[in-house]
């Protein structure tokens, strides 16, 4: 067994050692008819190459986005992540290292933590940013609680462009009932959830771009909210959008939560990707998730540790501010290694880059008859509607391998507002190949349809 | 002055001259944002022209102020870092109840292939066929490790696991007209994660009191179990390292109280391929990929917390879950009957659950087996190795995968717990868990793992009883300075939490970007 390092032989002296008989006396105070007498049913241990080639069997089952032209987006991105990100989070150091309890042996990740926390703190214009959470929809469930617990109120309102998944989280986190209010899906862009705010309400969730790729104004709905004395959430699951469109800090978020995947990670079918949260000085000692602060060491030397640790579950247990203990520090640390290359220069680039590969799709989009694109605004994702249901369409284009979105009644079964719906994105891989390919075969698929 | 140029004999030289940037092999790192700036990058992009009219109005006029290195900055400043870090693969972690074992790179391999790696969670799925299949063979192993119904894979970690089994067990109760069971036990060395978990779900919490063995007794369970207590808690084996010797009488117990079981299964690994929790009588436990199937801790995560379902249970999981039929397989993506809703957005940690079969199928069922043993037997031999000197608080009985001690062979030293686990540190070992579980006095909890040879658990006890020695024989400024080996001394944690500074500040007002 060739992670297993000792001999029989020193198994043997380890047991004199000891004083024990056999291994088995070592589990005497196991119920004697609880211990298995035959090895449990599962195949016997193998070489590296057999374990590799069944794994790679199982891969190989699977169209990667890479083998096609490929448009969905709907939370999770497929953009380039550079070699150097992954051969750096491979480090042994990196890698195979725990949660930085002992600051001393730990600065690496620690001095990560922070500059990740002063990106994402920059990036979506608040004060203040954690040390990540598991990832956006569990951030955002994450937000409400905690926005309950800085208004002392109870009502909740999600938007219409809220991901679907995420407002489902939201509902298991919470439990249904009337101080959840999940408005209904708003595939136009309607503005929704301004005139049902009032004097119970804790929070509104508003996400930009949203769920059907229109651009909302947070600005509007920050000033609605605050008049009420509720709070602002905002959530973003395509962080590349920060590159070109508007902070929410800058525009009176109070927390806002964002999916990371899309910086440094790759889609690894929904995980593990990045929750991101930041929010404003005046609320940490809510803010649930490790927090990464500056500090001195004995000789004067700049150091980090885990901070303000009294909101934590392993030392206020039942009174923590969440159970939330590990979260996603290597898929932070590769955010953070893809954000220092990219800079402030190559993010605004890469942004514009997917905008324009998006306006180029939208308009693409237009040519092909019975197809109509629902946004007037847009960062690199778009809804059209077909004349005919999205899910067989999507379907059938995936046989001539185009992944040509999401149909959006896979997330919403029972709208049949709905049911027509394909929420598509392009980003920097997108090339003029693959829109054509696209329009193409949408054309043959429609024309098909009405024959 | 001392030279090593060109075959010269270095001389040992005398110097008053304290270094202020580290020496060569441990350099003092800057900030990134010192040494990056606005205009540098080490991505090479074309610069397209946009002209706004799809963007509403909502155009950035904010600055972001964020920091870029190019590529060979990049590196250096990352692997720099990376420096400062103590890991596995540098050395024994006698972390206890985080069992920080070896992480095979085939692991990482097999989950970077693209058939794993680039797949999107909204593919049809007709185009993940072996996705939902590897899904489904782990889900088989983890049922047969556990004997238990049903398995929900997508907890992002081991607390997360905890929300979604206990998230079952409340939602199993509301529909048998169970709802006013508002209490759940825990006893008192759980994790804190447990009475987190509890109080999320709007429950109170009562401690079970611990026998003087560092055990439950089954006694004072019944005692404690009214028609209030909807379930209870437990970690087996516990977090004083031992294996609860009453569990199968406990789950009686608290099932003819009509109330469930929820295990806490962050010390699988003591155990796997050798007792079967499903055996023991538990509802729901979650199983930490992190710890006991080798997926990497990475620094704090990703972990993944898979959770196990009895069949009374089994109804509640959470979706998504795989469905099989007699055709290709599906995915259950919306609760239908009493399934709970989401806990995440897709399907939880794919890429952890690539690592975990890794890693099974290397260890086979038997290889497991083999490796919950060798946990014990470490552990045991190290408990054996130090118990004269160390006090045990628990004696006379095997321990499991961890050994626990305590502090009072450090009384009248002047030395702390806590001085005596920074002393490793000058050792070359990374502290062992302290002040855990917390109805030891001034614990120390050692969890060796199978991953650690004979030579090495030798060394580290070798360590220990010097350092015990030396606490002893009053060499307390040795254990009170420490750490002095280490990249930094003792940071100042007070100063940290009584003004925090969180983020990097920038003193200078902000230049004109320029592109």
């Amino acid at each position: 067994m060739r992670y297993l390092p000792h001999s029989e032989h020193e198994r043997a002296d380890m047991l004199a050692v000891i004083g024990a008989g056999t291994a088995e006396d070592l589990f005497a105070r196991v119920p004697r008819h609880a211990l298995l007498r035959e090895p449990v049913n599962l195949p016997r241990h193998a070489p590296e190459f057999l374990v590799e080639a069944h794994m790679k069997a199982l891969a190989g089952r699977n169209h990667a986005a890479g083998d096609g032209p490929f448009f969905i987006g709907a939370g999770a991105y497929r953009h380039h992540v550079p070699a150097s990100v992954d051969h750096l989070i491979q480090r042994s150091e990196w890698l195979t290292a725990y949660t930085p309890y002992q600051p001393e042996v730990s600065q690496g990740t620690l001095q990560m933590l922070f500059e990740f926390q002063t990106q994402v703190a920059h990036l979506t214009g608040m004060e203040v940013a954690n040390a990540s959470m598991y990832d956006g929809s569990t951030a955002t469930a994450e937000a409400v609680l905690m926005a309950r617990r800085l208004t002392r109120r109870n009502r909740i309102i999600l938007s219409g462009g809220l991901h679907p998944h995420y407002r489902d989280v939201v509902r298991t986190y919470l439990g249904d009932g009337p101080d959840l209010v999940c408005l209904p899906a708003s595939p136009e862009g309607q503005g929704d959830i301004l005139n049902r705010i009032d004097g119970e309400t804790a929070a509104i969730v508003v996400q930009t771009p949203d769920f059907y790729g229109h651009l909302r104004n947070l600005r509007a709905a920050a000033d609605a909210a605050h008049a009420a004395g509720a709070l602002l959430i905002v959530v973003v699951t395509e962080v590349v959008s920060l590159g070109l469109i508007e902070a929410p800090g800058a525009l009176g978020a109070d927390i806002v939560v964002c999916e990371g995947q899309s910086i440094g990670n790759s889609l690894n079918f929904g995980g593990p990707y990045v929750g991101l949260m930041a929010t404003r000085k005046e609320f940490i000692r809510q803010m649930p998730g490790r927090l990464c602060g500056e500090t001195v060491d004995a000789d004067g030397n700049r150091g980090f540790v885990l901070t303000l640790s009294t909101r934590e579950q392993h030392i206020r247990r039942e009174k923590a501010t969440s159970n939330i203990c590990t979260n996603s520090g290597l898929c932070a640390l590769a955010f953070s290694i893809h954000m220092s290359l990219l800079g402030e220069a190559g993010l605004k680039k890469l942004a514009r880059l997917n905008h324009h590969n998006a306006v180029k799709l939208a308009k693409m989009l237009g040519t092909v008859p019975g197809v109509e694109l629902l946004n007037k605004s847009f960062f690199n994702e778009m809804t059209i509607r077909l004349p005919v249901p999205a899910a067989p369409v999507i379907e059938l284009l995936a046989k001539a391998d185009v992944l040509a979105g999401l149909p959006v009644s896979r997330l919403e079964p029972d709208n049949p507002a709905c049911e027509n719906l394909i929420v598509l994105a392009a980003t920097e891989l997108t090339t003029d190949d693959d829109i054509a390919m696209l329009a193409e075969c949408l054309h043959a698929a429609l024309s098909e349809d009405a024959q | 002055m001392s030279m090593n140029n060109q075959g010269r004999p270095t001389g040992v030289g005398t110097s008053d001259f304290t270094s202020t940037s580290g020496s060569s092999l441990l350099p003092n790192e800057p900030l990134l944002f010192e040494i990056g700036d606005r205009e540098h990058s080490g991505v090479d992009l074309p610069d397209v022209a946009i002209d706004g009219s799809f963007l509403g109005g909502f155009e950035r006029q904010s600055e972001i102020d964020l920091a870029g290195l190019t590529e060979p900055e990049t590196l250096r400043h990352y692997v720099r870092l990376s420096r400062l870090n103590y890991s596995i693969d540098s050395g024994m972690y006698p972390l206890g109840s985080c069992t920080m074992k070896h992480n095979p790179r085939l692991n990482e391999k097999m989950a970077r292939l693209p058939g794993f790696a680039d797949i999107h969670p909204l593919q049809p799925v007709s185009t993940v066929q072996g996705a939902l299949a590897m899904m489904d063979e782990l889900a088989h192993w983890l049922l047969t490790l556990t004997n238990t119904a049903a398995v929900c894979l997508t907890p992002k970690a081991g607390a997360h696991g905890e929300m979604a089994g206990m998230m079952a067990i409340k939602a199993a109760q509301d529909a048998a007209g169970q709802g006013h069971r508002k209490v759940v036990l825990v006893p008192e060395s759980a994790h804190g994660t447990n009475p987190a978990t509890a109080a999320f779900l709007g429950y109170s919490v009562k401690a079970v009191p611990a026998r003087d063995d560092g055990t439950v007794d089954v006694e004072a369970v019944k005692a404690a179990l009214s028609p209030d207590v909807a379930a209870i808690m437990l970690t087996n084996p516990n977090t004083c390292g031992l294996f609860e010797p009453e569990v199968i009488e406990i789950a009686a117990a608290v099932h003819a109280a009509g109330a469930f079981f929820y295990c806490d299964g962050a010390n699988f690994n003591a155990i796997m391929g050798v007792v079967r929790p499903g055996d023991l009588g538990i509802d729901a436990m979650h199983i930490n990929l992190h710890k006991t199937f080798s997926t990497p801790h990475g620094g704090g995560g990703p972990g993944a917390g898979p959770v196990v379902l009895s069949a009374a249970l089994a109804p509640f999981a959470p979706v998504p879950f795989v469905k099989k039929g007699d055709g290709p397989l599906a995915l259950a993506e919306h609760a239908e009957g009493q399934h709970l809703g989401r806990i995440t957005a897709f399907n939880g940690q794919m890429g952890m659950y690539v690592r975990a079969l890794t890693y099974m199928l290397s260890h086979g069922g038997d290889g497991l087996a083999q490796a919950a043993k060798d946990a014990v037997l470490n552990a045991n031999y190290i408990k054996a190795r130090l118990e004269r000197v160390f006090s045990v608080p628990f004696p006379g009985q095997p321990c499991m995968h961890e050994a626990l001690f305590d502090d009072s062979f450090l009384e009248g030293t002047g030395v702390s717990t806590l001085d005596f686990a920074k002393a490793l540190i000058d050792e070359g070992f990374h502290p062992m868990t302290m002040y855990f579980p917390l109805v030891v006095h001034g614990a120390m909890l050692v969890e060796p793992t199978e991953s650690e040879s004979k030579q090495t658990l030798d060394r580290f006890c070798d360590v220990m009883l010097e350092l015990a020695t030396d606490a002893r024989a009053g060499n307390a400024a040795r254990f009170t300075s420490a750490p002095l080996n280490a990249p930094r001394r003792r940071l100042d944690e007070t100063r940290a939490a009584r003004s925090p500074v969180l983020k990097w500040e920038r003193q200078e007002p902000l230049p004109a970007a320029a592109e």
